[in-house]
């Protein structure tokens, strides 16, 4: 019998793990250390380097430099399939199931056995599936769970759960916490990636936490110890580096019309009855769990979708858009979060905030080259974009990609902004520069919808928020009442004061998937 | 008792899959089947000599087919088959020329290895240099065309009897042409082992969804390489029945790029690759052969049939656009 | 070079690739350059002025053609029924000579014909969604096809190229400066300045670049897309017009060999065929490569073939080392 093992006897150990994407920085020095039979946790804030570094275990992302320990013995990961063979596997966010390929084929390419794998389905509930149907034609909740049963069925020395949970309905969810649960103190280990608390607490056993893509603590999970792993999230810098935006008291808005004005949209199975109103001089936030319809309502506010209910005013004139051209024209833009989708990555800075100017056919003769350079610099000072690399959007950081896609809207002069979560993945300078622009453009008289998945911006820029929970407006929160555990609490439609049950938290992961309703006597008779 | 029901089951359930994945070849089918019965009635004495004549006429423009439908199905395109087929085609010819049957016999199996070859040449070409499919395989057109006139810069060459003899006339029945029995034993050999293969599962896998496929497992460069070689392979056997209906070597292309990529999209393969089979393009093209035989029964302008086949190709996918957004609503 | 100043090392090799990246033009010219060294070295004194007119004069058609393609694949797109529109163009002006109209007649029906087929190709493309391959494919057998029919009804009539086109596609002023810089000069410029400096040429980068920016952004892309597809056919027709012109011949087949050198001219210029880079400048110096190749091999007394071996590896080369320089790191 050896002895000298046991303290050094880890399952995975990786040090100094770096990755840069061009100029981004993902992963600036990451360490992991995983015991035997343990469920480790995996957190951090968005951002923060977790999935990037679940790639590099799994072969998926090339590290820049670190080093990989699996039971010993040093690895080099050049592909998902060799980290398989050493007994590495990852269950990613987004399926990677072959969606033209059945369920049959999609377990050869990964030579995955059969039997286990019914064995794993089974546990699932999912025994009856039918293992000729084309992944393309089935619900993403059915295949992050193929997706898991299959990576089960080999029996991997380290599973790597990237937000399993995030799209499953509760009894899945809770299904799945079971099986990882039943996982500890075996000889293999589990990698957890979830933002929700509740699970970390309940199956994890220690948690290591990323913050800008650096390792900056380990914690053993215990009753009390989320606070400490909040705090090492959150680190100290970003309270004192966000100073207040400067702003002024909302003005009354009383008897004046608003500027966009929601009444009664629905879209199948995903908004039920939403209404508000937001004026001109307003910030007005959305505060959202992940997946509540908020995706839904802002692609319907901004054209690129049509609800199946409801009207919308704008400066109280009815509307009814078919593309995004027909908001456009009645003042209504919309900033996404996901720059790649609003950005002509290959082209300069200067047209891609131009483009709006020429979209319509009245405006395809030749360009006044002076007019839209003035335009344009003018919009570029005022967002401090460092145009530097401006000849390709694609070479800027992601903050000046995103100041990019705001400047083409002010540019042309904003009367109604659509803001989707637009400082996601940015940095904290950058965030403050778009927190004071977002107040200087209320101030100007703009109307302005930010929904934002960080809660500490609600009061930072919003005059006041609502809360939507399951596809419907759940409350609305003044300014003023709008600290992070309010509009927690409201989120997860909580009434103030209670904890946050599990399965509230579980049924809102539901309404993401869209899924087996919670069906509620109050949601019948909307539906009706 | 329940496991008997179920395997009793199993088979109709299954042909009905079947028949739910492949609509679009069943279409094609009936169209088929449609269209020979139009045949018959504009042409009574239509029948097995005109079958005969059929199968021979479609050989080469079907395994060209198939090719491109392996290399569109692993998410690529091959703009070179035509003058691969030519420089198979004349290299064939030229070195069967007044030799014996079992020399034709090693020239046959040369020339399929040349059209590996010049398959993985394309595909080794996409890889590595990362330049778009299409751009790399026009290249090669070119480089394929130059090679073949070289080898010859005139029709010639002569092909070995039997080889001959294996693209026209029938066997067994007076209704089965030898070219379709060919054409059915070739593609059988080669292709559905290679599609229950896990090689064949990966060209799916890589057409569908790189990401996916690489998370899978799948080597993405080999995979494509083997999808271009076995596509090569096919464009030799294509060439090869160029030179067996024409007793020739021909060294330049005929137009059998481009009606490859429009039979494939006809026979229901999605451009953006891992959707689509086989089956479907071949029919297309016996489906395309048809309308040029039936405008000469009808007495129309031959011509017409381009036209048509144009209207068709077009008409046909726009409908697949309208179907496919209805149901995406 | 402001983005040289961002790369981490400033060494040649870097600069090089920037401006490779920024302004493809300048190595291309080099390339230019080089070649008619090259030839000038093989057949010293051969480089004349009234050289430089003739190649000038052969490079037109193709640079006009490659035009096409290089404004439909900065959307993303491609046109593969130029050839066919640019043939049925010279043909049909040259069997309406003796109409009463005259050639003027001969040349609104087919630019009209042109726009029609380009109005279909649009529609296809820009609102039903169905691949630009497929649907100028298609477009291409309908138009080669009519042509065809047309030809057999028209075999009666007579046709001869006019003279005002002989005098526009082959006359030269001074045996230096051909004719036919008249038509393609003002048809450059307005190229040019049309991507640099209007709103509908910053339209087909965005829409190549990023389609769904460019909706996001407002844009209604399938008004562009039909705009653009009937002016590539209108640009086809002349090119088919000067070529008709340049060879003194009338026939439906005329231009089909151009179709892959256009795609190639436009690639070799610096346009990718994913959309959103490229412009009409790198492609007229593309096809003057193009040209003065082919007019290298002959001066070496290579054979024919040579030049299409040479013509696929230069494009494969030109395209890795852009997809080098402007991969993303």
């Amino acid at each position: 019998m050896t002895i000298a093992t046991a303290t050094t006897d880890l399952m995975l150990e990786a040090t100094g793990i770096s990755k840069t994407y061009g100029a981004v920085v993902a992963l600036k020095s990451a360490s992991l250390a995983v015991r035997p039979g343990e469920v480790h946790a995996l957190m951090g804030a968005n951002g923060a380097g977790k999935s990037t570094l679940v790639k590099i275990l799994t072969g998926a992302v090339h590290p820049d430099a670190g080093r990989i320990v699996v039971r010993g013995r040093e690895r080099t990961v050049h592909s998902p399939a060799e980290a398989r063979r050493g007994g590495l596997v990852s269950v990613y966010q987004d399926p990677s199931l072959i969606p033209d390929l059945d369920i049959r084929a999609n377990l050869r390419l990964t030579e995955t056995p059969l039997e286990p794998f019914r064995h794993w389905l089974a546990e699932f509930g999912l025994a009856d599936l039918d293992l000729s149907s084309r992944a393309r034609r089935l619900p993403l909740a059915s295949l992050r769970i193929i997706d898991l049963a299959r990576a089960l069925a080999i029996e991997p020395d380290v599973l790597m759960l990237d937000e399993m949970t995030a799209a499953l309905p509760a009894n899945l969810t809770e299904r799945v916490l079971e099986i990882v649960g039943n996982m500890r103190g075996g000889d293999r280990s589990v990698v957890f990636i979830s933002h929700r608390m509740s699970e970390i607490g309940s199956v994890c056993d220690r948690a290591t936490v990323l913050r800008e893509g650096e390792t900056v603590g380990v914690v053993d999970v215990t009753a009390g110890s989320e606070e400490r792993i909040v705090d090492l999230m959150l680190g100290q810098i970003v309270d004192q580096a966000i100073p207040q935006a400067k702003r002024e008291e909302r003005r009354t808005t009383n008897g004046e019309r608003p500027r966009l004005a929601v009444q009664g949209l629905g879209l199948d199975a995903k908004l039920y009855d939403v209404s508000f109103d937001v004026h001109p001089g307003e910030v007005l936030g959305v505060v959202a769990l992940e997946g509540q319809g908020q995706d839904e309502l802002f692609e319907i506010l901004a054209g690129s979708r049509r609800p199946s209910g409801g009207q919308i005013f704008v400066d109280g004139t009815g509307v009814s858009f078919h593309h995004p051209a027909d908001a456009i024209r009645v003042g209504v833009v919309y900033v996404g979060a996901d720059r790649a989708q609003a950005l002509l990555m290959q082209r300069s800075v200067r047209e891609n905030i131009a483009v709006p100017f020429t979209a319509h056919l009245g405006r395809w003769g030749l360009i006044d080259l002076t007019r839209e350079r003035r335009i344009v610099d003018e919009a570029v000072r005022r967002l401090q974009i460092d145009a530097r690399a401006g000849n390709e959007v694609r070479r800027l950081s992601g903050g000046n990609q995103q100041k990019v896609t705001i400047a083409r809207w002010v540019a042309g002069g904003v009367r109604t902004m659509l803001c989707f979560d637009p400082t996601r993945g940015i940095d904290i300078r950058t965030k403050q520069q778009i927190y004071v622009l977002l107040r200087e453009l209320a101030e100007a008289g703009a109307a302005v919808l930010l929904y934002t998945s960080e809660l500490k911006e609600v009061q930072l820029v919003c005059d006041r928020a609502i809360v939507i929970f399951g596809g419907r407006v759940v409350a609305e929160v003044d300014r003023a009442d709008a600290d992070e555990a309010t509009l927690l609490r409201a989120a997860y439609h909580l009434q103030s004061g209670a904890a946050l049950p599990e399965q509230l938290a579980a049924s809102a992961a539901e309404m993401a998937t869209g899924g087996p309703t919670t069906g509620t006597t109050e949601e019948r008779v909307v539906s009706a | 008792m329940t496991a008997l029901a179920a395997t009793n089951a199993r088979p109709t359930v299954e042909l009905a899959a079947w028949a739910r994945r492949n609509t679009w070849t069943l279409g094609l089918l009936l169209l088929l089947v449609l269209l020979l019965a139009f045949t018959k009635t504009i042409q009574p004495n239509y029948g097995a000599f005109g079958i005969q004549g059929l199968g021979t006429s479609i050989m080469p423009l079907a395994f060209a087919t198939v090719a491109q439908a392996i290399v569109v199905i692993a998410g690529g395109i091959d703009l070179s088959i035509g003058s691969m087929m030519a420089l198979t085609s004349v290299v064939a010819a030229t070195l069967m020329q007044g030799q014996g049957d079992a020399f034709g016999l090693a020239v046959v199996a040369g020339v399929l290895l040349l059209g590996i070859l010049l398959g993985a040449i394309n595909g080794a070409l996409v890889v590595s240099t990362r330049v778009p499919d299409i751009i790399v395989t026009l290249a090669t057109f070119y480089v394929w065309a130059g090679l073949a006139l070289l080898v010859r810069a005139a029709p010639g060459g002569a092909a070995s009897p039997w080889l001959m003899s294996l693209a026209s006339g029938p066997l067994f029945s007076e209704w089965l042409p030898k070219a379709a029995i060919v054409l059915v034993v070739v593609v059988a050999v080669v292709w559905i082992p290679l599609a229950r293969s896990r090689l064949g599962v990966s060209f799916y896998a890589v057409g569908s969804d790189q990401l996916a496929a690489f998370r899978s497992g799948v080597a993405i460069g080999r995979t494509k390489v083997a999808a271009y070689a076995i596509a090569g392979l096919f464009g030799a056997v294509a060439g090869l029945s160029l030179t067996a209906s024409t007793g020739i070597g021909t060294p330049v292309p005929g137009p059998y790029t481009l009606q490859s990529v429009a039979a494939v999209v006809l026979g229901g393969v999605s451009l953006a690759g891992g959707r689509g089979g086989v089956l479907g393009p071949i029919i297309a093209v016996i489906v395309l052969q048809l309308i040029q035989n039936d405008t000469t029964f009808l007495g129309i302008d031959p011509n017409y049939a381009l036209v048509i086949q144009g209207v068709i190709l077009v008409g046909v996918l726009i409908l697949g656009s309208i179907l496919e957004s209805r149901r995406a609503d | 070079m402001s983005a040289a100043v961002t790369e981490r090392s400033g060494t040649t090799a870097i600069t090089w690739r920037t401006t490779l990246r920024e302004r493809p033009i300048i190595p291309l010219i080099g390339l230019l350059a080089l070649l008619v060294v090259a030839i000038d070295v093989a057949d010293p004194g051969i480089v004349t002025p009234s050289w430089a007119g003739v190649i000038v004069r052969a490079s037109i058609p193709l640079a006009i053609l490659a035009g096409c393609q290089t404004l439909t694949m900065l959307t993303g797109g491609i046109d593969l029924s130029v050839a066919s529109v640019a043939s049925m163009a010279g043909f049909v002006t040259a069997t309406l000579i003796h109409s009463p109209g005259g050639v003027a007649e001969g040349i609104v029906v087919v630019l009209i014909a042109a726009a029609l087929v380009g109005l279909i190709n649009g529609v296809g493309i820009g609102v039903f969604k169905v691949h630009p391959l497929i649907t100028t494919l298609g477009m291409s057998f309908v138009v080669d096809g009519l042509a065809n029919v047309w030809q057999l009804q028209m075999v009666q009539t007579g046709a001869g190229v006019p003279h005002v086109l002989r005098v526009l596609g082959s006359g030269t002023i001074g045996d230096v400066i051909p004719y036919s810089l008249v038509v393609f000069v003002p048809l450059a410029a307005v190229i040019m300045i049309g991507l640099r400096r209007t709103g509908y040429g910053r339209l087909l980068y965005a829409i190549g670049d990023n389609p769904v920016a460019a909706r996001l952004s407002g844009v209604r892309s399938w008004q562009v897309l039909i705009l653009l597809y009937v002016i590539s056919a209108l640009m086809a027709a002349i090119a088919g017009l000067l070529v008709s012109g340049l060879s003194n011949t009338a026939s439906v087949t005329l231009v089909d060999t151009s179709l892959l050198p256009s795609v190639a001219a436009a690639v070799i210029g610096g346009t990718s065929i994913f959309g959103g880079r490229g412009g009409f400048g790198g492609t007229m110096v593309g096809a003057l490569i193009l040209t003065v190749l082919t007019a290298l091999i002959t001066v070496l007394g290579l054979p024919e073939p040579t030049n299409q071996v040479l013509f696929g590896s230069i494009i494969v080369i030109v395209a890795a080392a852009y997809t080098r320089v402007t991969a993303e790191s």
